[in-house]
């Protein structure tokens, strides 16, 4: 039966019957001790980064509007674009989990910063986050798969230029900001908050009018080059990254293992990323922050199956198995675990496991 | 109501907490930085997930799901996605053990 990803259909339906929704997952066994010490909350790493992100912002945006309108501005509105279309993604995920910063009040003004740039309303993507870590990858229940079943690779293509994205964010932006809110995010933004969400997309609104405004009184597309359409010129680092975490492997399991990928990246590409490249790590336990996150992943390897060794070896590994979900949708990657990992329940995912590729 | 002996005040390391079941129902022990101990219900008010592996930072406990935070001293709920209260429970110490009242 072909998937169904609406958080209000068929699947979605089975899902919760079927126990799979709010599932006990799977968990390497880590003493409480080490575990504590790995959770602890610091704002250091995060403040020198920010400072690096924010100040590496205006340096390339302001270089870009120098040159501007030469060809020359060229590298350096990308470099921008990466940061402000990609960086901001990871920025906006740890600090929706507030593991970014230790004061609280860091992290949800990062996270306002991050929410705007990628055009995702905080209060709602507050939400879908939970519930994509609730449900990972459970097809109707998860609001956040990036690559469905089968495949849908010319929306994946337009998504590196961010063009799938920023249309629903726009068009959901404007949609909260007349007063409404989408009966798919009613289905897990509790009403007591859904105000906030029309308040903040009007916020938003005005804005982006704002900038239009000054883009005809000038009859300069400068304005827009620093604020919205960097999300577009920008967003292919943040695609490339995002598909890597989960594309290929298995949907409808409880074991992060399964459906889940780490792979070892560059240093440039982790500051961008914000090291969610160690993404079973992070999904098995959310509340280590990002700066702790290569040690956790050192704890715990042992039970991991072997991360991809570089970007291109993920990308090696998923391409051929997205090819053949064209055909063939229940087609996924099932990767082996060493020796000394705790095996796969196959058991509890028989039904889910049937047609993988090992 | 009644005084139910829950654990030993040197069970739960400071600024930290475990998870004490009882009749059915299961509860978290809090022993906070100042050295007093507190009690509140075990599972989130989000999705109902154990405390227990949550992280004690002063006077919060962060669930460790989606990390919602809440001061469990009165049980406010401080972060989303957690908006409603856990119930807080009274406390005291008697010869080295704390007592919950449930
Ligand atoms: S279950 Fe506690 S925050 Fe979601």
């Amino acid at each position: 039966m072909a998937r169904d990803y609406s958080l209000l259909g068929p699947d979605a339906k089975r899902a919760v019957e079927s126990g799979l929704a709010a599932a006990e997952w799977y968990h390497t066994d880590l003493p409480r001790k080490e575990m504590k010490a790995l959770m602890q909350r610091a704002d250091q790493p995060a403040i020198r980064d920010t400072f690096i992100l924010f100040g590496c912002m205006v340096l390339f945006a302001g270089i870009g509007i120098a040159l501007w309108p030469s060809w020359w501005s060229a590298p350096f509105w990308l470099a921008y674009g990466v940061l402000y279309g990609s960086a901001m993604d990871s920025r906006w995920h740890e600090c929706s989990h507030g593991t970014a910063f230790k004061t609280r009040q860091y992290n949800d003004w990062l996270y306002q910063v991050a929410c705007f740039c990628m055009i995702r309303n905080p209060v709602s993507w507050r939400w879908s986050h939970a519930r994509h870590h609730t449900d990972t990858i459970i097809v109707g229940r998860d609001p956040e798969i990036a690559v469905m079943r089968p495949p849908a690779l010319f929306r994946i293509f337009l998504n590196f230029f961010g063009i799938i994205d920023a249309w629903h964010g726009w068009g959901r932006m404007l949609y909260n900001a007349s007063g409404r809110i989408h009966p798919e995010e009613a289905d897990y933004i509790p009403e007591s908050e859904q105000p906030k969400a029309i308040r903040v997309a009007r916020i938003w609104t005005a804005i982006y009018a704002a900038t239009i405004l000054l883009a005809l009184v000038t009859w300069s597309l400068l304005p827009l080059m620093v604020i919205g359409l960097p999300r577009l010129y920008g967003a292919w680092h943040h695609i490339m990254t995002g598909l890597m975490q989960h594309g290929g492997l298995a949907d409808n399991v409880t074991d992060h293992r399964l459906n889940s990928r780490t792979v070892y990246i560059n240093p440039i590409s982790r500051f961008i990323y914000w090291n969610m490249n160690y993404h079973v790590e992070h999904h098995m336990y959310p509340m280590v922050p990002y700066h702790r996150l290569p040690e956790l992943h050192e704890a715990i390897k042992h039970d991991l199956p072997a991360p991809n060794p570089s970007i291109w070896a993920a990308y090696a590994e998923m391409w051929p198995v997205l090819k053949r979900q064209l055909a063939y949708e229940d087609f996924f990657l099932k990767r082996e675990l060493p020796a000394s990992a705790k095996p796969y329940r196959e058991d509890f995912h028989a039904s889910a496991l049937g047609a993988a590729a090992e | 109501m009644a005084w139910i002996d829950a654990c030993a005040t040197d069970e739960i390391d400071e600024e930290d907490l475990i998870r004490f079941d009882h009749d059915g129902k299961t509860f978290a022990i809090y022993h906070a930085p100042d050295g007093a101990f507190y009690c509140t219900d075990g599972l989130c008010t989000h999705e109902k997930v154990h405390l227990e592996d949550g992280l004690v930072m002063e006077y919060e406990i962060e669930c460790p799901k989606h990390n919602a935070t809440f001061d469990y001293r009165t049980g406010e709920a401080l972060r989303a996605p957690a908006c409603v209260n856990l119930n807080t429970y009274s406390v005291k110490i008697e010869a080295g053990r704390v007592m919950i009242e449930v």
